[in-house]
């Protein structure tokens, strides 16, 4: 294969990635076409990890790639030595993940016209000031459309508050601070040098990143949708890194990152397999805690922990997987929609084990709950300590 | 000084003679990064190598190595130069005190290189007779994002501003790896700029080739043993898996206890070498240990 047409194969490969989903920009395309010429086309694996090295950019990347190079280079021809012993070994290559292999084929072989947009449709629905009054205390399970609009129209305006953790960083303090040494400096100089006149610096505050762990069970189907649009309404405000569960975990940090809510609301919904399903709480924590927990709780972060703790089986696995979870974040708050029924008690088994763990227990079964929590994120305002309902019950 | 390797094949023989043993992916990406100039932006569990590929580069190229720990709250005066304010307060004195008190002149006097602090990101571009230098800047998912930024104008046009003395590039760049453990996702702004590569635990005939590199004094037997177990403990379901590192560790520590062979009970006595969190350490009981090192030991006579 002459080189002019390899640069076009590696061009059109480019496109098949960025179809699949990854990002290759112009550049990285300049860059590969230098780096095969400059690898060489010795040997089929030579060529893979010179491709991977510029197009790939994170590790969950890599099954697309893989399956997206074995698919377009069988198509096109491998350049340099294709030998059949290559082929051979093609099969014995384990199967790429399922999902990526459905992005890859629609990447390949079909059009990449836009898909069909769903009619789009708005309805004014707003209702008067009294009816806000009662719609905030009426809970989420018992609205009807129109009021669940509304409420999502609320949840949009909430504010949270200045929930603040002291960071490393430096910044212009009050004179009770450390001394600057180089504002001082500067500030003297700039007077000629004669008075040295203080500057101070304090430590620079920072809003800490938030962790939302969402039951999208049967159980909580009725506060799922309120519950995302929560979710959502945080993310504009904070870094949030948010997870779904039923009886698998999904990350849908990306999907809820659409600044359309209805839009990140759908890609949701694509991305995750089991809505309204049964839920394993605790396998969906050990899921979380073995994968995710060091990536995405380092930087203090506070867990939202999203779910009604029904959980039948495997009360104890459920009470060690909490207890990890606690142990690795700097505050784990439980939002349990059960706690708005007057009649609530911690009696189910899986409500009991998860209770000793939790730093904070609060309900998000209404509007103005979702406000308290708001405010409850902050730690001055702590509600309840959550051993009291053990005792309670 | 050692010239950079010119193949795939060079690049794999330079780091075998180092005591590194990588795989052909491995000596691939560093090899194209060599050659075009490019950071090597490497991810992976703790304990694969990540760091030791950056040691091995510099002693191998005989080129220094020049290190930065991320950390959080890593800012400018520490990563890339602080002036020495003591110093500068002295000169500004012993100028009052000779009378002779030029604002302008002053100020030009006080910033000047002579009371500049070089730290690893400025060192990094200092000319070096052995050739540009290797800078390992370790761990970047530690530093914060606004360092993050801080990086791109360094990593991308290897030059560094400072804002009272102007901008001091590097004639050659240096070979810049950088490393994350994945505590949280780097900017793709930053990765955009870099060769990635995710580096995997490796399989056990590698795995076995470092140890026999690493650890010259464990027997056959016992590093057969040490590995194979350490591969059948990766497929168990553990909060924390063990790397390379802590397998090296281990068969060191084996070593040390003159044993030639793995039993159970040593297993026990031994295993907060290999795992480093008590659930983990509770779930490998000896009975688990035992049906552990039974398949190992089928797995080591293959």
């Amino acid at each position: 294969m002459s080189n002019g047409r390899l640069a076009d194969n590696i061009v059109h490969f480019a496109r098949a990635l960025r179809r699949a989903g990854l990002r290759v920009g112009p550049a990285a395309i300049v860059d590969a076409i230098r780096a095969v010429e400059i690898a060489g086309l010795a040997t089929r694996d030579d060529f893979y990890w010179t491709l991977h090295a510029l197009f790939v950019s994170r590790h969950d990347q890599h099954p697309t790639f893989d399956q997206a190079f074995r698919l377009f280079w069988r198509k096109w021809g491998l350049p340099g030595a294709g030998s059949t012993a290559d082929e051979g070994e093609d099969e014995a290559v384990e199967p790429a993940a399922p999902a990526a292999a459905r992005r890859v084929s629609e990447a390949l072989f079909e059009p990449s016209g836009a898909a069909a947009k769903t009619a789009e449709y708005e309805v004014d629905a707003r209702l008067s000031v009294s009816e806000i009054e009662a719609l905030r205390r009426r809970d989420f399970a018992q609205m009807d459309a129109r009021e669940i609009a509304e409420a999502e129209r609320e949840i949009d305006g909430l504010r949270l508050p200045q929930d603040r953790v002291a960071s490393r960083r430096m910044v212009v303090g009050p004179p009770s601070g450390a001394v600057d040494a180089r504002r001082t400096l500067r500030a003297s100089l700039r007077a000629g040098g004669d008075l040295i006149l203080l500057r101070h610096r304090e430590p620079r505050m920072v809003h800490p990143p938030i962790v939302v762990l969402c039951d999208i069970s049967g159980s909580m189907s009725t506060y799922t949708r309120v519950l995302l649009h929560f979710v959502h309404a945080l993310g504009r405000q904070r870094r949030v890194t948010s997870f779904l569960f039923g009886t698998r975990l999904t990350n849908v940090t990306r999907e809820l990152r659409h600044r359309d809510v209805d839009e990140a609301l759908a890609a949701c919904s694509e991305a995750v397999a089991d809505w309204s399903g049964g839920t394993r709480i605790a396998a969906a924590l050990h899921a979380f805690n073995r994968d995710w927990s060091r990536r995405v709780l380092g930087q203090g972060a506070i867990v939202l922990l999203v779910t009604d703790g029904l959980e039948r089986e495997g009360v104890e696995d459920l009470a060690r997987e909490m207890d990890r979870l606690h142990r690795s974040c700097r505050r784990l708050v439980w939002l349990n929609p059960l706690l708005g029924y007057e009649g609530f008690e911690a009696k189910a088994g899986g409500i009991r084990a998860m209770l000793p763990h939790v730093d904070d227990l609060r309900s998000v079964h209404s509007l103005e709950a979702v406000a308290d929590i708001c405010r409850g994120l902050s730690r001055a305002a702590r509600g309840i300590d959550p051993r009291a309902w053990l005792k309670a019950a | 000084m050692t010239d950079l390797p010119t193949s795939i094949d060079a690049t794999l023989a330079l780091l075998r003679d180092g005591g590194y043993v990588p795989d052909r992916a491995l000596a691939t990406v560093l090899f194209l990064s060599l050659k075009m100039g490019r950071p090597l932006f490497l991810e992976g569990e703790a304990g694969v190598g990540k760091t030791e590929i950056a040691k091995v580069l510099a002693d191998r190229l005989g080129r220094k190595l020049i290190r930065l720990q991320c950390y959080e709250g890593l800012d400018v005066a520490s990563a890339v130069y602080e002036w020495n304010y003591a110093a500068q307060m002295i000169e500004i004195r012993a100028a009052e005190a000779t009378g002779d008190i030029d604002r302008e002149h002053l100020v030009e006097d006080v910033f000047s290189e002579r009371f500049l602090i070089r730290r690893p990101l400025l060192q990094a571009l200092d000319p070096d007779p052995a050739g540009p230098p290797i800078l390992l800047i370790d761990e970047l998912d530690r530093a914060d994002e606004a360092f993050e930024a801080y990086l791109l104008e360094i990593l991308a046009d290897n030059q560094v501003t400072i804002p009272e003395l102007g901008t001091i590039r590097a004639d050659r760049a240096p070979i810049v790896i950088v490393t994350t453990n994945r505590t949280r996702e780097i900017h793709d702004a930053l990765k955009r700029r870099c060769l990635y590569h995710w580096i995997d635990y490796p399989d056990f005939a590698r795995e076995l080739e470092i140890v026999s590199a690493r650890v010259p004094a464990a027997g056959e037997r016992l590093s057969r043993e040490v590995v194979a177990f350490v591969q059948r403990l990766r497929a168990e379901d553990l909060f924390k898996n063990p790397g390379v590192a802590e397998t090296l560790d281990w068969a060191a520590a084996l070593t040390e206890l003159d044993r030639t062979a793995l039993d159970p009970t040593t297993i026990a006595d031994t295993l907060g070498v290999l795992l480093k969190y008590q659930d983990d350490i509770a779930r490998i009981d000896t009975d688990r240990a035992g049906a552990l090192l039974e398949e190992a030991r089928a797995d080591a006579a293959e």
